[in-house]
C-alpha cells in the first residue's frame, strides 16, 4: 500500500512534465526544426520557481486561490487512478464521481482566478472554459458509465481493472473504441490543446486556457504549469489503461508499459497539433455534442 | 461474422459525420468509403463465391467509384464548397440522428425476425442508415447534399439486401443498383437543368416552379 | 415532544407582542428575535431528544379535530426537514435585525416579524402533523403567510404583481390538494394519516397526479415554478432564504410521505418525478444562467435543486418498483440530504445577496463589481455557498450529488429491464452540475472580483457583525456536511427504513458507508490546499501590489470593458436558445466609426411568460368578446334572453 502511493506518486511528480515536452519536440520535428530540448518544461519550473511576483493592484487573495487549487486538484486525482496496471493508492466505491468533481473545483477557481484580473480577455476566456466544460462532462459520465457496465464496479480501480482485455475480445470492443475517441476529444479539450485551444498562440482572443492564467507570475505560474501538466498525465492515464490493459505481474515492466504508452499518447498529440488547425469558437460545441452523441451511441451499444 | 460488426459500426458513424459536417468534398469522399465498406458486407456474410463477388465489384464500383467520382466533379462545376445553412441546424440534425439511431436499435428489438438475425447490427444498423438518408434529404437545401442522402438511403436498402440475398437471388441487387443508377442520373440532369437556370442548386428555388 | 411543541408556540407568536408596542422603537424587534431564538433552541432539544430515544415521537391530545384526533408525530423523515429548518429560521432572524431594522421600515417591519413567525411556526406544524385536516390547516396558514412576506414592500408594483401570481398558484395547488387527501381518506377509510406503506395500490394513481400538481406547483419543478422566480426575488432577503431554503422544500415533503403510505410503488410514479426532475434541473440552471438580476438568478437555482432532489426522489421510486432497497437507500438519502444542504447553502447565499444588496442598492449584476476588497467577509462566505451549491467538494452540496449518482449508476447491473434507461440520470446531474459551476463563477466573478462597476459599488461598506454571523453559522453547517457526512449515515438510514418499510437499516447503512472515504479525501484536499496556500502566501507576502492589470497593449483600462455577466453567459445561452428563446435588442454595429448604440438582453420566464400570461389574455379576450355581445345593455334583449329562458325551461319540463 505504502510503496504503491509512494511509487504512484514518483512517477506523477518526476514524469509529467516530460509530456510537455515531448509534444513540443514532435511538432518541432514536423516543422523540421531541431525545437527545444525534452527537459525544457523542467528548466521553465525550475526557472519560474526563483522568480519573484508581479500582482496586479486589482487581484485580491482569490487570484492566489487558482494556483494552489489547480495543483492540489490533479495530484489527488492521480491518486484514484490506476496508473497502467500499477492499483490507484486510493479507491472506494464511487470514487469515479470525486474524480470528475475534483476538476470541476480547479475549474472553479481557475476561472474565479481568471475574474480576479478585471481583465476582458480574462473573462473571455473563463467564459469559453465554463462553456466548454460543460459539453465535455455528459460525455465523460457517459464513458464511465460505459465502463462501470462493463466492469459491475464503480472505483476507478475495478472500472479500469482485469475486465478491459475481456472486454476488448468481445462484443464491447467497438463500444471501448468510441469511448476511447471521445476521451481522446476530452482530453485535448480539458488539456487546452488543439483544435479546441492552442497553447502556443501570443493572441490573447483566440485563447482560451493561456489567457486565463496570463496574469500569473512566478511560482504561482510555475504551479500553474505544473498542473496542467499533472492533469494531462492524469487524463492520459485513463486513456492508456484503456488502450494497453496488460498486467505483466511486475511493478516495474507495468511502469515503463505505462510510461511508453504516455509517451506515445504525447506524440500522439503532437502529430495532431501539427496537422490539425484550430477550430473556430462556434464549432467547438458542435464537436463536443457530436462526442456526446457518440458516447450516447456507445452506452446504447452496451445496454442492448 | 467477427467482421461484420466493425463494418456496420463504422456505416453508423459515417451516418453520423454527414449528418454533422457542412463540408461537401468530405461529405462525398466518405459517402463512398460507406459504399465501398458495404461493398465488402457481401463476402463477410456469404463467403467467396461468384454471387457475392458479383455482387461486391458491383456496389464498390457504383457506390464506391463512379457516383462519389460524378459527384465530385458536379461540384468542381458548379463551385460549392459548403451546405450553407442547413433547413434545421448541424447540431439539431446530429441529435435527430442519434435518437433516430437508438429508435432504430430499440425498434430492431420488437421485430419479428430471424433467430439468427436477432443480435446482429444488420437490421438497425440498415434502419438507421435508411433513417439518416431520410434526414439528409428532409434538412437539406443543396441538389448535392439532397443526392447523397438518397445515396445513403440505397445503402441502407442494400444492408437489408445483402441480409435477403440468398432468399431471393439477384432480385434485390438486381433493383438496387438499377434504381441508383437511374436516381442519381435523374439528379443529375435535374441539379443541371436548375444550374443552368437559376445559377444555384438550392432545391428551394425549385418552389418558384409550382404555378 | 413538549418542547418541539412549546417551541412551536415561541416562534409562531414571536413577532406578536410587537404589534403593541411603538412604530419607531427597537425593543419588539429585539423580543422578537429573543423569542424565536428561545424557540429553536427549545424545538432543536426536542427533535434531538425524539432522535436519541430511537426514531418516533407521537403527541396525542384529546381534542377532536374536524375527521380525527390532534395527533403530532415526529419521525426521523419529518426530522430532516426540520432540523435545516430550525437553523435557518433562527439565522434569520438575528440577519433580519440589521438587514429590516424597524427605525428604517417602521411601515413594515411589525407585518413582516409577524408572518415570519406564523409561517416558520406552520411549516413545523405541517411536517409533524399526522392528520389531513391538520396539515391542510397548517399548509394554509404557511401559504398565507407567504403572500405577506412576498408582499412586504406593498408599495411597489412589481412585488403586487408576484404576490398576486403567488396566491393563485399556491391556491391552485391547494385546491388539487384537498383533492387528494378526500381521495386518500376515501382509501383508507379515516383523515389520519395511514402507516407506511399500508395502502393498496388500487385507485391510487389520480391521488399522486393530484398530489404531484399540489406538491410540486409548492416545490417550483417545472412547469409549476411559475410563482418561484418573481416571489424569491420581491422578498425581503431574509424572507427569501426561508422561502427558497426551507418552504419550497414542504412540496417535496409531501411527495415523500404521500408515496410512503403505499405497499407497492407503480412503475410510472419514479418515472415521471425523474423525468421532471430531469427538465427542471437543467431548465431551471439554464434560466438561471440568463438572468441578471441576483436574486431571480438564486430563486431559478432553487428551481434547479428541486430538479436535482427530484431526480433522488425518483432513483428511490423506482428502486422501490423493481425491489432494489440499495437503489432505495441510496435515492432517497440523496433526496433527504439535498433536501437540507439545499436550505443551508441556499440560504446562505441570499443572505450574503441581501448583504450585497444592503450595501449597493441594486439587484443588478452589472452594477457590482469589486465587491470582496470592500466586503471581504460577505465575499468569502458567497464564495463557500457557491462552491457549495456547484456540488464540488469539499462542501455539502457534493455529498447529496454523490449519493444520487451513485444510484442512477447502479440500474447498470440491472440487465435488459426499462429500468437501464434511469442511468440517464447521471449525466443529466452532470450536466446541471457542469452548467451551476458556470452560472456561480459568473455571479462571483462579476460581483465581488474585478474593479467596481458603479459609484455605488465603489462605496459598498461591509454588514455589521450580526448580519455576518448567521451566515457564518450556515457556511460552518454546509462545512460540517461536506467534511463530516458520515456522522448523518444513522439519522439517513433510519428516514430511509421510515419511508420504505422494505430495506432494512444493515443494507442501507451499508450502500451509505463510502462515504467515510469521500470524508478523508476531502480532508486531503482541505489539507493540500491549506499547505500551498500557506506557502504561496508566505513567498508572496512581500510582493506589491501597484501595477495595472495586463491590457494586452490596450492603454486604458477602464471597468466599463470588464466582461459582463451577460457577455460571460452569451455564449451557453446561445446553445439552449431553443429552451430560452432570449430576446435581444440592438447591438448591431456597422461602419468603421460607429455611432453609439445601446444593445440590451432579456430572458423572459418560459412557462408563465411565454405561455401562461398570452394564453390567459387570450381568454380574457374570449371573454370580453363575449360580454360585449351579450351584455349590451340594449333593453330588448334582456327581455329576449327572459323570454328564452322561460321558454327553455317550459321545454325541459314538457318533455
Amino acid at each position: 500500500m505504502l510503496a504503491n502511493l509512494v511509487l504512484h506518486l514518483f512517477i506523477l511528480l518526476l514524469f509529467a512534465p516530460l509530456l510537455l515536452g515531448i509534444i513540443t519536440k514532435t511538432k518541432a520535428w514536423f516543422a523540421g526544426r531541431v525545437g527545444a530540448p525534452l527537459l525544457q518544461t523542467y528548466y521553465d519550473l525550475n526557472r519560474l520557481w526563483r522568480k519573484g511576483f508581479v500582482f496586479s493592484r486589482t487581484t485580491t487573495w482569490v487570484f492566489l486561490l487558482g494556483p494552489v487549487v489547480g495543483l492540489a486538484v490533479p495530484l489527488l486525482a492521480a491518486l484514484m487512478i490506476p496508473f497502467g496496471a500499477l492499483p490507484a493508492p486510493v479507491s472506494f466505491e464511487g470514487d469515479l464521481i470525486l474524480f470528475v468533481y475534483l476538476f470541476g473545483l480547479s475549474r472553479f477557481f481557475t476561472a474565479a482566478a481568471a475574474l480576479d484580473t478585471g481583465s476582458s480577455f480574462e473573462g473571455m476566456g473563463a467564459a469559453r472554459e465554463v462553456t466548454f466544460s460543460c459539453l465535455a462532462e455528459p460525455t465523460l459520465l457517459f464513458v464511465l458509465l460505459v465502463l462501470a457496465r462493463l466492469s459491475g464496479g464503480l472505483s476507478m480501480n475495478t472500472l479500469l481493472g482485469e475486465h478491459l482485455l475481456a472486454s476488448w475480445r468481445s462484443e464491447a470492443g467497438a463500444s471501448l473504441t468510441l469511448i476511447l475517441v471521445c476521451l481522446f476529444v476530452v482530453l485535448l479539450l480539458e488539456c487546452s490543446r488543439i483544435p479546441f485551444d492552442d497553447p502556443t498562440t501570443h493572441l490573447e482572443l483566440t485563447m482560451i486556457h493561456e489567457v486565463m492564467v496570463l496574469d500569473h507570475s512566478g511560482p504561482a505560474f510555475g504551479m500553474i504549469l505544473y498542473g496542467a501538466a499533472l492533469k494531462m498525465m492524469v487524463l492520459g492515464a485513463l486513456l492508456v489503461r484503456l488502450a494497453i490493459p496488460w498486467d505483466t505481474g511486475w511493478w516495474l515492466t507495468n511502469s515503463l508499459i505505462f510510461l511508453a504508452g504516455l509517451s506515445v499518447l504525447a506524440v500522439l498529440i503532437g502529430v495532431i497539433e501539427s496537422a490539425m488547425a484550430r477550430l473556430k469558437l462556434p464549432r467547438v460545441p458542435q464537436v463536443l455534442v457530436g462526442t456526446s452523441l457518440l458516447s450516447i451511441f456507445a452506452l446504447v451499444l452496451v445496454l442492448r | 461474422m467477427e467482421i461484420t460488426n466493425p463494418l456496420l459500426l463504422t456505416v453508423i458513424l459515417i451516418n453520423f459525420f454527414t449528418l454533422g459536417s457542412a463540408r461537401l468534398g468530405a461529405c462525398i469522399r466518405i459517402v463512398a468509403l460507406q459504399g465501398a465498406l458495404l461493398a465488402l458486407l457481401p463476402l463477410a456474410v456469404h463467403g467467396f463465391s461468384l454471387h457475392s463477388l458479383v455482387l461486391f465489384s458491383g456496389a464498390l464500383l457504383f457506390k464506391g467509384v463512379f457516383i462519389p467520382l460524378l459527384l465530385l466533379r458536379a461540384i468542381r462545376e458548379v463551385r460549392i464548397r459548403r451546405e450553407v445553412e442547413p433547413v434545421i441546424g448541424f447540431v439539431p440534425t446530429l441529435i435527430l440522428g442519434v435518437l433516430m439511431t437508438a429508435g432504430a436499435f430499440l425498434f430492431a428489438d420488437f421485430l419479428p425476425l430471424a433467430v439468427e438475425h436477432l443480435d446482429s447490427l444488420f437490421v438497425p444498423t440498415a434502419l438507421a442508415t435508411m433513417f439518416s438518408g431520410f434526414l439528409l434529404l428532409i434538412t437539406r437545401r443543396k441538389a448535392i447534399t439532397q443526392v447523397l442522402g438518397y445515396l445513403m438511403l440505397e445503402n441502407g436498402i442494400f444492408i437489408f439486401g445483402v441480409l435477403l440475398s440468398e432468399a431471393l437471388p439477384l432480385m434485390v441487387e438486381g433493383g438496387v443498383l438499377l434504381d441508383l443508377l437511374v436516381g442519381v442520373f435523374v439528379m443529375g440532369i435535374v441539379m443541371n437543368q436548375i444550374n443552368r437556370e437559376f445559377s444555384s442548386i438550392n432545391t428551394e428555388s425549385l418552389t418558384a416552379l409550382k404555378e | 415532544m413538549m418542547w418541539l411543541v412549546c417551541g412551536i408556540f415561541l416562534i409562531t407568536f414571536a413577532g406578536v407582542p410587537g404589534l403593541f408596542c411603538a412604530r419607531e422603537g427597537r425593543g419588539a424587534e429585539r423580543l422578537a428575535c429573543f423569542l424565536t431564538l428561545i424557540g429553536t433552541a427549545s424545538g432543536l432539544a426536542g427533535v434531538t431528544r425524539a432522535l436519541l430515544s430511537d426514531g418516533e415521537m407521537i403527541f396525542d391530545l384529546p381534542w377532536s379535530l374536524p375527521g380525527g384526533r390532534l395527533s403530532l408525530c415526529l419521525d426521523p423523515l419529518a426530522a430532516i426537514f426540520i432540523l435545516p429548518l430550525l437553523l435557518v429560521v433562527a439565522c434569520g432572524s438575528i440577519y433580519g435585525l440589521r438587514y429590516w431594522p424597524q427605525r428604517e421600515h417602521p411601515e413594515n417591519g411589525r407585518k413582516l416579524r409577524l408572518f415570519y413567525g406564523l409561517i416558520s411556526g406552520a411549516m413545523i406544524l405541517l411536517l409533524i402533523a399526522s392528520n389531513s385536516i391538520l396539515f391542510l390547516m397548517a399548509w394554509e396558514v404557511m401559504a398565507l403567510s407567504g403572500y405577506f412576506l412576498i408582499t412586504t414592500e406593498d408599495h411597489k408594483e412589481d412585488v403586487r404583481r408576484a404576490g398576486f401570481i403567488y396566491l393563485i398558484a399556491t391556491h391552485t395547488g391547494t385546491l388539487a390538494l384537498f383533492a387528494t387527501f378526500a381521495l386518500l381518506s376515501q382509501i383508507s377509510g379515516s383523515l389520519m394519516f395511514p402507516a407506511a406503506g399500508s395502502l393498496p395500490i388500487a385507485g391510487s394513481g389520480l391521488v399522486f397526479l393530484l398530489g404531484l400538481f399540489g406538491f410540486g406547483m409548492k416545490a417550483g419543478l417545472i412547469p409549476l415554478h411559475i410563482w418561484l422566480p418573481g416571489a424569491h426575488a420581491a422578498a425581503p432577503s431574509h424572507a427569501s432564504a426561508l422561502l427558497s431554503g426551507v418552504m419550497i422544500k414542504t412540496g417535496i415533503y409531501g411527495l415523500v410521505r404521500l408515496t410512503s403510505m403505499f405497499a407497492e410503488i407503480p412503475h410510472w410514479w419514479g418515472w415521471t418525478i425523474l423525468v421532471l426532475g430531469g427538465i427542471s434541473g437543467i431548465m431551471g440552471v439554464a434560466l438561471a444562467l440568463a438572468q441578471h438580476d441576483i436574486k431571480r438568478l438564486l430563486a431559478y437555482h432553487s428551481v434547479e435543486n428541486i430538479g436535482i432532489i427530484a431526480l433522488g426522489l425518483g432513483l428511490a421510486l423506482l428502486g422501490r418498483s423493481y425491489h432494489l432497497p440499495e437503489l432505495v437507500a441510496l435515492g432517497l438519502a440523496g433526496c433527504l440530504l439535498h433536501v437540507a444542504n439545499h436550505g443551508l447553502f441556499k440560504s446562505l447565499l441570499f443572505l450574503s445577496a441581501g448583504s450585497v444588496i444592503h450595501a449597493v442598492g441594486s439587484r443588478e449584476i452589472d452594477h457590482y463589481g469589486g465587491l470582496l476588497k470592500r466586503q471581504p467577509w460577505t465575499g468569502a462566505l458567497f464564495l463557500g455557498g457557491a462552491v457549495a451549491i456547484s456540488g464540488l467538494p469539499p462542501f455539502n452540496g457534493f455529498i447529496s450529488e454523490w449519493l444520487i449518482y451513485l444510484g442512477a449508476f447502479l440500474p447498470l447491473r440491472q440487465p435488459s429491464s426499462m429500468l437501464e434507461l434511469a442511468v440517464f440520470a447521471a449525466p443529466a446531474l452532470a450536466l446541471i452540475g457542469g452548467l451551476a459551476l458556470a452560472c456561480f463563477v459568473k455571479v462571483f466573478g462579476i460581483a465581488f472580483l474585478g474593479e467596481p462597476r458603479t459609484a455605488a459599488a465603489t462605496q459598498a461598506h461591509e454588514s455589521p457583525v450580526s448580519m455576518l454571523v448567521p451566515m457564518f453559522l450556515l457556511l460552518l453547517a454546509c462545512i460540517w456536511i461536506g467534511l463530516l457526512p458520515s456522522t448523518l449515515i444513522p439519522l439517513l438510514s433510519q428516514a430511509v427504513v421510515h419511508w420504505s418499510v422494505a430495506s432494512g437499516v444493515a443494507v442501507t447503512t451499508q450502500a451509505l458507508t463510502p462515504l467515510n472515504w469521500v470524508s478523508y479525501v476531502s480532508w486531503l484536499l482541505l489539507l493540500l490546499i491549506a499547505v500551498f496556500s500557506l506557502w504561496l502566501y508566505v513567498r508572496s507576502r512581500k510582493s506589491p501590489r501597484t501595477i495595472n492589470t495586463w491590457g494586452c497593449g490596450y492603454q486604458f483600462l477602464q471597468p466599463r470593458i470588464q466582461y459582463t455577466s451577460s457577455s460571460f453567459a452569451d455564449s451557453l445561452v446561445g446553445l439552449f436558445h431553443f429552451g430560452l428563446l432570449s430576446e435581444r435588442h440592438g447591438g448591431k454595429v456597422t461602419g468603421l466609426f460607429p455611432e453609439k448604440i445601446e444593445f440590451s438582453s432579456h430572458t423572459p420566464d418560459l412557462v408563465l411568460d411565454r405561455l401562461l400570461i398570452p394564453l390567459f389574455h387570450a381568454v380574457a379576450g374570449l371573454f370580453r368578446f363575449i360580454r360585449t355581445s351579450v351584455q349590451n345593455g340594449i333593453l330588448a334583449l334582456y327581455l329576449l334572453y327572459v323570454a328564452l329562458a322561460v321558454f327553455t325551461l317550459l321545454a325541459f319540463f314538457t318533455f
